[in-house]
Parts: C-alpha cells; sequence; structure tokens
C-alpha cells in the first residue's frame, strides 16, 4: 500500500486530503454534539443586550420573554430603557436595520432609582411584591426601603403603594457620575493643550 | 552610572518654568474662609464628622475616610464651621460638590502632634494606617489614595521605590521648588515609604532642567549617609508619565493594563513623600501644599505653601492678577489641565499649578480642521499608539476598535494633540471615548446583575407555586391512602352520607 502511494503522488494526496477531510468532519460532528448550546442561543444573546429594567414596558412581562418574541420576529424597537443604543446594537446582532424607537411604548429617559419616602410608609408589602429584582427590603407593617444598586428603575412599585411614598429620582447625577463628551457633542469648549503659536513657532 | 533609555515620541514644548521662580517658596496668606471639597482624591468622598456651628483646631479631622479607596479631610487652620454643603469646586465637569466651609479665626491654633522618629522599628501596616489618617493622597494631580498604592498584596513583591521628579509639564514648578526647599524630608520620606514595601533600593528621577533640585537633594543624600540613588535624564515632554519614567530609568515596560507594582516598582510624586514624612515623623496631617501660580496676567507669578481650600481668587490676588476679564485661569498645567469655570472653587490635594496666561500667551485653539492623516500624532505618542486611528474611532463610538488600539494605555498627555496641524482636539475625544466606555462597563454590570435576580426571583415564584401544587397533591394523596388504609373510600362515603340526608329529608318532609 505505501510502495504504490509513493509511487503514485497523485493518488497520495488523494489519499491525505480524503483523510484529512474524514478526520475534521469527524472532529465538527463531534464538536456540535458535545457544546451544543442549550436553549435558544439568539434570543439568549438578545437578552444580553437588552437593558434588564424588566418593566414592561415593551408590552411582554421582562426582558427575556421580550427577547424570546424579537427571535420570533417581533420589531426591535420597543424598550424604551435601552433606547437608541439598544436598537442600535440589536439591528447589529440580527443584521436588519435599525428603526427608531415606537413611541408607544415610551419614550428614552434618564436612568432612575425608587425612593421610598420612609416616614410615610405603612409597611403594606406591595411594592415589594411589584419589584421585579427584589430590591425592596421590609417586612409587614414596618418601613421599606429600596436597595438603590439593585433598583432597575422599572416604576412597577410606584402604582401599586397605596400612600405614594414612592418617588423616582435620577440615577447618575453628580460629578462621580460625569465624563467628557466628545468635542462636538460640546456646546463651549475648554481646550488648554499647547502654548501661544509665538512661542511654538521658535520651538 | 545607569542607562538611561528612550521613550518613543514626545515633544518640546516651551518650557516657560522660570517665571514662577523655582526654589523660591512663599507661604501664602490663611483666607478668611477654606472651602474644603469632601473629595479631594480618586474614589469615595469622605464623610463630614463635624456640624455646622463647631470649632476647630487646625489638624483636626473634618471628615472620615470611608472604606479603603477613600481618605480624610483635616482642618488646615482653626475657626469655625459655617456650612456644609454643595459648592462649585476645581473640576473639568464645572460641577459642584460637597464641602466642608470654616470660617478662619486667623489665631492658627493647632491640635497637638505626635510623630515617631523611630520609625525603622515600625511595623509597616501601623505606618500605612497612619499615612492613611493622615489624609495623604498622590500629590502628583491623580490624587490616588497613597495607603492604597503602599498594599501592592503579598504577590507583588517591590524591589524599587521610585521618586518621580520630572515634573515635565511647561511652567509647573511646584515639585522643583519642593525638591530645593524640603530635599532632607524628601529623602527620609522616600526611606519610610522603602521601608513600608520593603524594598531593596530607593531611585530618585528628576530631569536635567533642574540643576538646582539636583544639587540639593544629591546634598540631602549625602547629609543622610544614606543609599539613595539619584538618576537624571534628559527633558522632553511627556517623561514624567508614570509608565514612560519607568521605561526611561530602568528599560522595563509596565504590561498594558498593569500596574509599575507588576514588575516591582511603586512610583510616588515627591510631593508625597515629604507628606509622607511629615505624617510619621511629626504625626502631622496633609493641610497644605505647595502651588504654583503663573502666568503672565500675574504680576508676581510665585511657588507658594496654601492652606488646602484656599479659593483659587484669593491665590490669584495674591499673585497680583490683572484681570481683564478675557484670560482663563487653568488648573494643572497648559497640556494637561483644565480650564477652571468658577473662581471661587478651592485649590485641593491635588492642585499643583494655577495657570493665568494672557489671551496672546495661550490663545484659544482655532477650530479644528479635518484630519490630513500625516501621521504627526503617532510619531509623538509616547505611548506608541496610533492617535489617528483612535480619534476615528472614537468619533464613530466603536468600542471595540478602541480597546484593540489600547485606548486605556492612552495617558491623556496631549503631545498629539500639540503636534496636530489641524488643531484637532484629540485628548478630549479619547477622554470622552473613556468616559463612555467606563459608563458601557457598569450599565453593563447592573444589567447583568438585574437579569440575575430577575431571573433568581423567576425561580422562586415558580418554586412557590409548584410548592403549592404539591402540597395540595400531597393532601390529596394523603387523603386517599387514609381511605385505601380504612378499607373505606372518604369520597363515596361523603356520597353515600348526602344520599342518606336526602332520604331522610324525603322520609320526613
Ligand atoms: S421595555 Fe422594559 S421589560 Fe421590555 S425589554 Fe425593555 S427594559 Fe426589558
Ligand atoms: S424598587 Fe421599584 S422601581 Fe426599583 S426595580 Fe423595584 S419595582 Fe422597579
Ligand atoms: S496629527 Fe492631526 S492631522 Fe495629522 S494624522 Fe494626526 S490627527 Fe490627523
Ligand atoms: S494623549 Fe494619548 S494618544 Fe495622544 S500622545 Fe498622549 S498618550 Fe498618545
Amino acid at each position: 500500500m505505501l510502495a504504490m502511494l509513493s509511487d503514485q503522488p497523485l493518488l497520495a494526496a488523494l489519499t491525505a486530503l480524503l483523510g484529512l477531510g474524514a478526520t475534521f468532519g469527524a472532529l465538527l460532528g463531534f464538536a456540535a454534539i458535545r457544546f451544543r448550546v442549550e436553549g435558544n442561543p439568539i434570543s439568549e444573546q438578545i437578552n444580553a443586550l437588552l437593558p434588564q429594567t424588566q418593566c414592561g414596558q415593551c408590552g411582554y412581562p421582562g426582558c427575556r420573554p421580550y427577547s424570546e418574541a424579537i427571535a420570533d420576529g417581533d420589531s426591535i424597537n420597543k424598550c424604551p430603557p435601552g433606547g437608541e443604543e439598544t436598537i442600535q446594537a440589536l439591528a447589529d446582532l440580527l443584521d436588519v436595520e435599525p428603526q427608531p424607537l415606537d413611541a408607544e411604548h415610551g419614550v428614552e429617559k434618564e436612568p432612575v432609582v425608587a425612593w421610598i419616602r420612609e416616614d410615610e410608609c405603612i409597611g403594606c408589602t406591595k411594592c415589594i411584591q411589584a419589584c421585579p429584582v427584589d430590591a425592596i427590603l421590609g417586612a409587614a407593617k414596618v418601613m421599606h426601603t429600596v436597595i438603590a444598586d439593585e433598583c432597575t428603575g422599572c416604576d412597577l412599585c410606584i402604582e401599586p403603594c397605596p400612600v405614594d411614598c414612592i418617588d423616582l429620582i435620577p440615577r447618575k447625577e453628580g460629578i462621580s457620575f460625569w465624563h467628557w463628551s466628545l468635542p462636538e457633542d460640546r456646546a463651549s469648549r475648554y481646550d488648554v493643550i499647547a502654548t501661544d503659536a509665538a512661542t511654538r513657532d521658535a520651538a | 552610572m545607569r542607562t538611561i533609555h528612550d521613550i518613543h515620541g514626545g515633544i518640546h514644548p516651551p518650557e516657560r518654568k522660570a517665571l514662577s521662580r523655582p526654589g523660591d517658596l512663599q507661604n501664602a496668606p490663611i483666607p478668611p474662609v477654606l472651602v474644603l471639597p469632601v473629595r479631594q482624591h480618586l474614589g469615595v468622598p469622605a464623610l463630614p464628622i463635624v456640624a455646622v456651628g463647631d470649632t476647630v483646631l487646625g489638624g483636626q479631622v473634618l471628615a472620615e475616610a470611608q472604606g479603603v479607596m477613600s481618605v480624610p479631610v483635616h482642618a488646615p487652620s482653626s475657626g469655625t464651621v459655617v456650612a456644609i454643603e454643595s459648592r462649585p469646586i476645581a473640576h473639568a465637569s464645572g460641577l459642584a460638590d460637597q464641602c466642608i466651609v470654616i470660617q478662619t479665626d486667623g489665631e492658627d491654633h493647632w491640635l497637638a502632634f505626635e510623630g515617631v522618629t523611630s520609625w525603622r522599628e515600625r511595623d509597616p501596616a501601623t505606618l500605612v494606617e497612619r499615612i492613611r489618617e493622615a489624609g495623604i493622597a498622590g500629590l502628583g494631580g491623580a490624587g490616588f489614595p497613597t495607603a492604597v498604592k503602599l498594599s501592592p498584596g503579598p504577590t507583588r513583591p517591590i524591589e524599587t521605590l521610585l521618586v518621580n521628579g520630572t515634573e515635565c509639564e511647561p511652567y509647573i514648578t511646584a515639585d522643583d521648588t519642593l525638591m530645593q526647599c524640603r530635599a532632607d524630608e524628601l529623602v527620609e520620606g522616600a526611606h519610610i515609604l522603602a521601608h513600608i514595601l520593603s524594598a531593596d533600593s530607593i531611585l530618585i528621577g528628576i530631569e536635567d532642567n533642574k540643576p538646582d533640585a539636583i544639587a540639593r537633594v544629591q546634598a540631602a543624600i549625602s547629609r543622610a549617609g544614606v543609599d539613595v540613588e539619584l538618576a537624571t535624564f534628559p527633558t522632553k515632554y511627556p517623561s514624567g508619565g508614570e509608565k514612560q519614567i519607568i521605561e526611561i530609568l530602568t528599560g522595563q515596560q509596565v504590561p498594558s493594563g498593569g500596574i509599575p507594582a507588576d514588575i516591582g516598582i511603586v512610583c510616588v510624586n515627591p510631593g508625597t513623600a515629604v507628606a509622607t514624612q511629615q505624617a510619621i515623623v511629626d504625626g502631622k496631617p496633609l493641610t497644605h501644599r505647595i502651588v504654583t501660580l503663573t502666568g503672565e496676567a500675574l504680576a508676581a507669578p510665585q511657588n507658594v505653601t496654601a492652606c488646602l481650600g484656599t479659593p483659587i481668587t484669593q491665590l490669584l490676588e495674591h499673585a497680583e492678577l490683572s484681570v481683564d476679564g478675557q484670560q482663563r485661569i487653568i488648573h494643572g498645567g497648559p497640556m494637561m489641565g483644565f480650564a477652571v469655570s468658577d473662581l471661587n472653587a478651592p485649590i485641593t490635594k491635588i492642585t499643583n499649578c494655577l495657570l493665568a496666561p494672557t489671551a496672546t500667551e495661550l490663545p484659544l485653539p482655532d477650530p479644528a480642521q479635518p484630519c490630513i492623516r500625516c501621521g504627526h500624532c503617532a510619531e509623538a505618542c509616547p505611548a506608541s499608539l496610533l492617535p489617528q486611528q483612535l480619534y476615528w474611532y472614537a468619533r464613530a463610538k466603536d468600542q471595540e476598535q478602541l480597546a484593540e488600539h489600547r485606548l486605556f494605555d492612552c495617558i491623556e498627555c496631549g503631545a498629539c494633540a500639540y503636534v496636530c496641524p489641524s488643531q484637532i482636539p484629540l485628548v478630549q475625544y479619547y477622554r470622552a471615548a473613556k468616559g463612555q466606555i467606563r459608563d458601557s462597563e457598569q450599565e453593563k454590570r447592573r444589567s447583568d446583575n438585574s437579569r440575575e435576580r430577575f431571573e433568581a426571583r423567576q425561580a422562586r415564584l415558580e418554586a412557590e407555586t409548584a410548592a403549592r401544587e404539591a402540597k395540595r397533591a400531597a393532601r390529596k394523596a394523603a387523603a386517599q391512602s387514609q381511605a385505601a388504609e380504612n378499607g373505606s373510600d372518604p369520597i363515596q362515603e361523603a356520597i353515600e352520607r348526602a344520599k342518606a340526608r336526602k332520604a331522610e329529608q324525603e322520609a320526613n318532609p
């Protein structure tokens, strides 16, 4: 066999190619079974891009259901908390044209967190039941409080509160959240770099 | 003799350092009102522990550190706390932040301090604690809490303590002045830091445009009779970047995304070394710093030791600012600084320079022109980046490509913007892009967390429903098995009972 192969280079090349093809084919087949992704990977990927505010403004009871709906062909512009950025990311992922946010579902707003005016809270636990991310702490008849780091600002606790003691306050205010904006997005320019033209010429 | 290595790129802008007469140090007057921001460092703001109406002494703690990435704030003179409120601070955003306001009484009474001269016998951990309590944050400009820097962890053994006396930015002479006037403290401070880090060697690096500082530090080293190496190297901007000076003096590169401690080096500003010496040997907290007041709009440019919290306008007045209403006042230097929007803002631990140029000295830049792809920016970049590409990707908000092109290795030195013939404010693009990326990362962490919590809750609700179902099923099963045991069927019995009742009713209407 070996002798025959070395005599016939064309046959040798063909055998080698076929052999390689078979090996890699088997490998790929094995990998496809061994490393198969559970569930529907596209809806997982979509869910990873959604903001997870879990507010239901999209018309679905949370981000995951909406991600599944998008995977099944629903339009990508129904999530106001995600806004244009999320629509763009979804359009890139699904390779479709981005559309403007569907105003029917709401408008893009600055991120907020819920704040309970604790001395007015009667401890009814209604907000705890409404909160999709368990961000409210409290027990029956004692005052409740919101864990600001966990609150998504979904708005769902506002309506159930019988004494209206929950406010939504801006989440990203103050100096720690500030960062420079692109020069073209900025009204005034404070560029300082470099010294004057005269000395610069001299340098 | 140490081999001096060259770094990529760099520029030679006019130095303008003589203007502020380095080496001549004056005390700035104590202002009638001190405004002390609770955040003068990088990290978590300190928490005020005084109340309005309290009288305080110099050196007294006004606000306590909140956790590790935080440092306390002390009173720089005696007086009364008159407000704890949001005030304008010197920040590129022009935003206000919480400040403790003290009306000084002019007496300048101080707490008594207790230092330790025998620091060599002290345990490093206690010394680090003292440094933290003294409120020391990097005085070079970033304000990184020094105690954190001094705790690199057991996985990063430190060989060298490097004192960065480069001060490469034009105009600024605060470190130069400090090295000239506080050379002995500097050398001892460096020793304390090396002792804390168990570093084998101490290296002080000074650019060769500061001959007086070099001579004085050399003399101080001889006086102390200790083993400290003083290295000088050619002047070039920005040799003072932490990664840059390390490469110049050791030839080693700090890995991208890493810190100097990864290669066994801790790098501090000379001001930080002096503040350490004062904190340990004198027991004195950080309440003052040296500030360069310079620029042609000042009739008396100089270096002063000023109370932290002194309003900028007071210092400019002290240096005889001739107001024409036109000029910008710059916090920091002409390359990396920013224009201050409210001159009532105070100086802080990170204020090394206040620059008051005339409008001809530092004119507003002309509007940016399109990039002509000349490549000058890449030649100038000390971090060997491709500034032009970074600029395009920053405009396109392409975070992937920005990461690919190592945006976070950019030290925001402005060398690229300085050489750009189109006057494109390149650094502003990089700062904005970095901010956006940090923002999205934070949002990503938040949303991942929310997803987990949402799903945990869904699972819990499902489990609760399932548990209820299971209970119902269990009750049913129990009833049935009981029936089987008694040899009778409860349902059948109930039907029988009902039938009997009905029959009874029919029998006696
Ligand atoms: S609208 Fe609310 S629930 Fe729907 S995807 Fe957006 S954040 Fe999630
Ligand atoms: S606290 Fe209120 S606003 Fe915040 S996540 Fe819970 S329900 Fe939504
Ligand atoms: S220096 Fe300016 S014009 Fe030249 S390539 Fe860089 S960004 Fe473009
Ligand atoms: S600002 Fe950044 S990109 Fe520009 S020269 Fe400096 S390090 Fe390089």
